[in-house]
């Protein structure tokens, strides 16, 4: 965060310390808030998890009940001090993070939130069943918190601890988000493809969020304990579980302080509901439920994005984007001394969907310095290559080589290691993060932050050579301009051009361009070749699938065809457009 | 264990396992189409079984009220979204679908109630005023977010799960019902005791099973119904409206869910909130199935109502621990079967 962001967050955390300390507030009010802020944390995990990270979790509450039952058997059974019981509580959330996330980040697309909703219930039915738990009546007697002779029994003093636990969480989330391991965990949502197309490793990432995540339910958890100085299974089963989810989407799934607003939105007016509305209506049963889900369907139809965005869109003054110094570099990648002119060679790859064959046999060569077009008509298999070259699919056959080192099964991480990027047919950019953040992912394998560093803000250094060379890359393909803009609103043919730059980023050897032209105008497209051109002059290779014949014959040094997966022709741009066969198979057996 | 108890168990199984099927199946129809996990089902289950239940014993439910507001409710939102092109015929047409028939029904309703109407009729009114409450909700709160993501119609099912379960307590009290049984007949086979209930449960499943094929097979609203599912947009670019589509899986749902708890009632007695861990489990079917296929929910709903009966045999305690942890292996395995190639988050 910089100073202009870290402001707001200050005076936040300035009018919450003050709260308490006016004389006049009803200490009704104070325990509202310390409730607020026990839900505002696990909302913030989820943020992360959920609204960034797209993995739908509905089991955040049996993290909590880890958290507070850890601290709750510790400080009663063993008489441990609640402070030694912290880790503990963390701890175990993690470790339990670590089991279920193994398991349960590996589920894809629905069968993720299900599952979570499985082993969330199967939670809260262990806990009400086991003996040294207490069963359903819990473990109560727990101390409460403690400095120095400082008890904090009564609301208006954990009250202190609480909301010091969310903004220290929210001012490390977000730095988190900013920085080189955030900008894998946004683009997670978008699928993994491209993600991992530049070294991020995803299976990873995930479960280190699922475990970020966990960890500040069981931080909520233990403070839940303490607080309320009682355990048992209620607030930890599927119906919080549930409740917790609602908080960020109601706040605002995608921002931190959608979480906290969520929490505050939810506590307050559940707290009116059950206050207010039997005094208003002079009925008995759960009206407050009924109104409560009424408004929580309305308030999704008024703001689908939740309320925090809302907010946010109708402040009269915008956020400041912060300018990368450009002055600095990051090192290039190291290469291997001498570099040999065969970069890539593709050797018989076969490519088989059932009984389909979509690449057939096909071998070709890129050279150092060369520019080699893979044209064909629809459907002759083209991306499927570039599929299997960048790993992003196993070939069934053939070999594929490296600077005369072959490559077997590699994974798309591996492959940008070795030096070759790539664009895709259908841009895969994450939309709601500017340009430049976007073409950093590019950079992502030749950074080396970890999560624990960027929360404490000790990767600066390499963030900014990052961002200094994403912002070098983009002004090379010419969206200078377009910097600090969300790369959603950009045209399709400018998203291409980020996509390049992207690549760029990677520091490659070997650029895969897929239609890198298409969606540009006239000009543009000059601009295009004029900078691969440049690309090459400088001793970088471009293997690239195009359909602008006009593009590519000008461009290309060598063109490879190919037609229902199989290579009809090889040679010049001359050459080929003279070849019977390529002729045939665009234009038909009677032209 | 002897050969007797383990088939009591099983038969046990199958029966509940049969009702979870339907609710299944129930849930992967409203998914595949609308996008919607339908955590409001289990609500669906008590409002039918109750308001069976109430009707048999003679009292006025007051889902059907229910039905009514919400109709009332629907029929301003029509009026509010058509603003610019209303004509007559279109008020008169929304007119009669969310005003007139929830108000004969309510007539009816409240005619059967003080006249101890018959069971055929008692369940034929169940059943329509649970099919308008699902219809009314789609129309109310799902229709008007239909564009959004999973997430977004995935809490806004939750907001509506909350405020039927409370009004599920405002009519029928806290107290459990029972209704009266369908059929008095019953068959025995060895050891085993048939319930002309059980038998019953067995052919609506089986009934249900093969019309929902045959509708989605065969039938032109079936096929569109498919179409959405698979394509919203193209859906629509073919003249197919794709709300209409909504409101089918709704009406089908709800009616299929107040089916199941009518089917329930005689056997176990129902409580306002006791839909909602039957849907659960109908829910644990659907996802084996991956909410996607129904012969395959089918089955998995009979293996977990025959886990369910054996668990609780032995391990009474941990009967929801096992029958809901059980998900976690059998989803790691489906994810692993689903080949991991190009796949794309779209929301």
């Amino acid at each position: 965060m910089s100073m202009r962001e870290r402001w707001p967050v200050l005076l936040f955390a300035c009018v919450m310390a003050a709260i308490p300390l006016v004389s006049g507030v009803p200490p009704f009010w104070i325990v509202l808030l310390d409730n607020i802020g026990l839900s505002a944390l696990v909302a913030m995990g989820l943020v992360l998890l959920t609204g960034v990270g797209g993995l739908t979790s509905f089991g955040q509450a049996a993290f909590c009940g880890f958290g507070a039952y850890t601290t709750a058997v510790l400080t009663t059974a063993y008489g441990v001090s609640p402070w030694l019981a912290l880790p503990a509580s963390l701890i175990v959330s993690g470790i339990a993070a670590v089991i279920l996330g193994l398991v349960t980040v590996r589920l894809s697309g629905h069968y993720l939130p299900l599952g979570t909703i499985a082993w969330g219930l199967g939670l809260f039915y262990l806990f009400s069943k086991l003996e040294f738990l207490g069963r359903n009546d819990g473990v109560s007697g727990i101390p409460p918190l403690s400095v120095g002779t400082l008890k904090m029994l009564d609301p208006g003093t954990i009250y202190f601890a609480i909301w010091a636990a969310v903004l220290i969480s929210a001012v490390l989330t977000m730095n988190l988000l900013d920085s080189r391991v955030g900008r894998a965990i946004r683009a997670l949502r978008r699928g993994h493809v491209a993600a991992e197309a530049f070294g991020v490793q995803t299976p990873r990432t995930k479960l280190l969020v699922f475990i970020y995540a966990a960890v500040l339910a069981g931080l909520s958890g233990w403070l839940y304990a303490h607080f309320e100085r009682t355990v048992n299974p209620t607030p930890f089963g599927a119906e919080a579980g549930i409740e917790y989810l609602f908080i960020a989407v109601v706040g605002g799934a995608g921002y931190v302080w959608g979480g906290v607003l969520g929490a505050a939105i939810v506590v307050v007016l559940k707290e009116v509901l059950q206050s207010y509305l039997p005094l208003l209506l002079h009925a008995e049963g759960q009206l407050e439920t009924i109104v409560f889900g009424i408004l929580l369907v309305a308030l999704l139809q008024l703001a689908p994005q939740g309320v925090w965005p809302w907010l946010i869109s109708r402040l009269p003054f915008k956020p400041v984007r912060k300018q990368a110094d450009t002055s600095l570099a990051l090192p290039p990648r190291p290469r291997a001394a001498g570099t040999p002119d065969l970069l890539l060679e593709v050797d018989k790859a076969r490519k088989q969907f059932g009984g389909v064959v979509a690449v057939n046999d096909v071998s070709f060569d890129v050279q150092a310095r060369e520019i080699v077009a893979l044209i064909g008509p629809n459907g002759a298999g083209k991306s499927t290559t570039f599929n299997l070259i960048t790993g992003v699919l196993r070939a069934s056959s053939g070999t594929l080589s490296v600077l005369g080192r072959k490559i077997r099964n590699a994974r798309p991480q591996e492959i940008v290691e070795l030096g070759i990027s790539r664009t895709f047919q259908h841009v895969k950019l994450v939309p709601d993060m500017t340009v430049l953040e976007n073409v950093a992912i590019g950079a992502h394998q030749r950074g080396h932050a970890g999560a624990l560093a960027s929360m404490l803000r000790f990767d600066r250094a390499d963030e900014a050579k990052l961002l200094a060379e994403a912002a070098r890359q983009i002004a090379r393909v010419g969206l200078a301009d377009q910097i600090d803009q969300l790369a959603g609103s950009l045209s399709l043919g400018q998203q291409r051009i980020v996509e390049i730059a992207r690549a760029l980023c990677a520091d490659p050897m070997l650029l895969l361009l897929d239609e890198p032209a298409a969606g540009l105008r006239h000009m543009e497209k000059q601009r295009l070749a004029a900078l691969l051109r440049e690309l090459r002059d400088g001793g970088m290779s471009v293997l690239l699938v195009e359909h602008d014949m006009g593009f590519v014959m000008d461009l290309a040094d060598r063109v490879v065809v190919l037609d229902f997966g199989t290579k009809i022709a090889e040679g010049t741009p001359d050459m080929i457009k003279r070849d019977p066969e390529v002729i045939r198979a665009y234009l038909g057996a009677a032209a | 264990m002897n050969s007797t108890i383990l088939l009591f168990l099983i038969q046990d199984g199958i029966t509940n396992g049969a009702v979870y099927a339907l609710l299944g199946l129930a849930l992967v129809l409203v998914f595949a189409v609308t996008r919607v996990i339908l955590i409001p089902q289990g609500e669906f289950v008590t409002y039918g079984a109750l308001t069976y239940a109430s009707l048999a014993s003679g009292q006025m439910p007051g889902t059907a009220k229910l039905a009514v507001a919400m109709g009332c409710a629907a029929f301003a939102l029509d009026l509010f979204t058509e603003r610019r092109a209303l004509h007559a015929r279109k008020i008169a047409r929304a007119f009669v679908v969310n005003i007139v028939l929830p108000c004969i029904v309510l007539a009816a309703t409240f005619w059967a109630a003080s006249h101890h109407a018959p069971i055929p009729l008692a369940i034929a009114l169940s059943l329509v005023i649970v099919a308008m409450i699902g219809l009314f909700l789609y129309r109310l709160a799902f229709q008007p977010l239909a564009q959004t993501s999973v997430l977004v119609l995935l809490i806004a099912a939750v907001g509506c799960h909350l405020a039927m379960q409370g009004l599920g307590l405002l009519f029928f009290g806290a107290e459990g019902q029972r209704g009266p049984v369908l059929a008095d007949a019953a068959l025995t086979v060895g050891p085993l005791r048939f319930t002309g209930q059980s038998l019953a449960v067995y052919g609506i499943t089986v009934a249900f099973i093969v019309g929902l094929w045959l509708f989605f097979g065969l039938s032109l609203y079936g096929k569109a119904l498919r179409a959405t599912a698979v394509n919203r947009l193209g859906a629509r670019l073919v003249g197919i409206r794709t709300s209409l589509s909504g409101q089918i899986a709704f009406l089908l749902a709800s009616v299929i869910g107040a089916l199941s708890g009518i089917l329930i009632v005689p056997i176990t007695t129902l409580y306002y909130d006791t839909g909602f861990l039957i849907g659960l489990k109908g829910f644990i079917a659907a996802i084996i199935g991956g909410l996607i296929s129904y012969p395959v929910t089918a089955i998995a709903a009979l293996m977990v109502g025959i886990v369910e009966a054996f668990s609780s045999f032995y391990a009474s305690n941990f009967k929801e621990v096992i029958v809901f942890m059980l998900l976690v292996p059998l989803l790691l395995l489906r994810s692993l079967a689903t080949p991991a190639a190009v796949e794309e988050e779209k929301d």
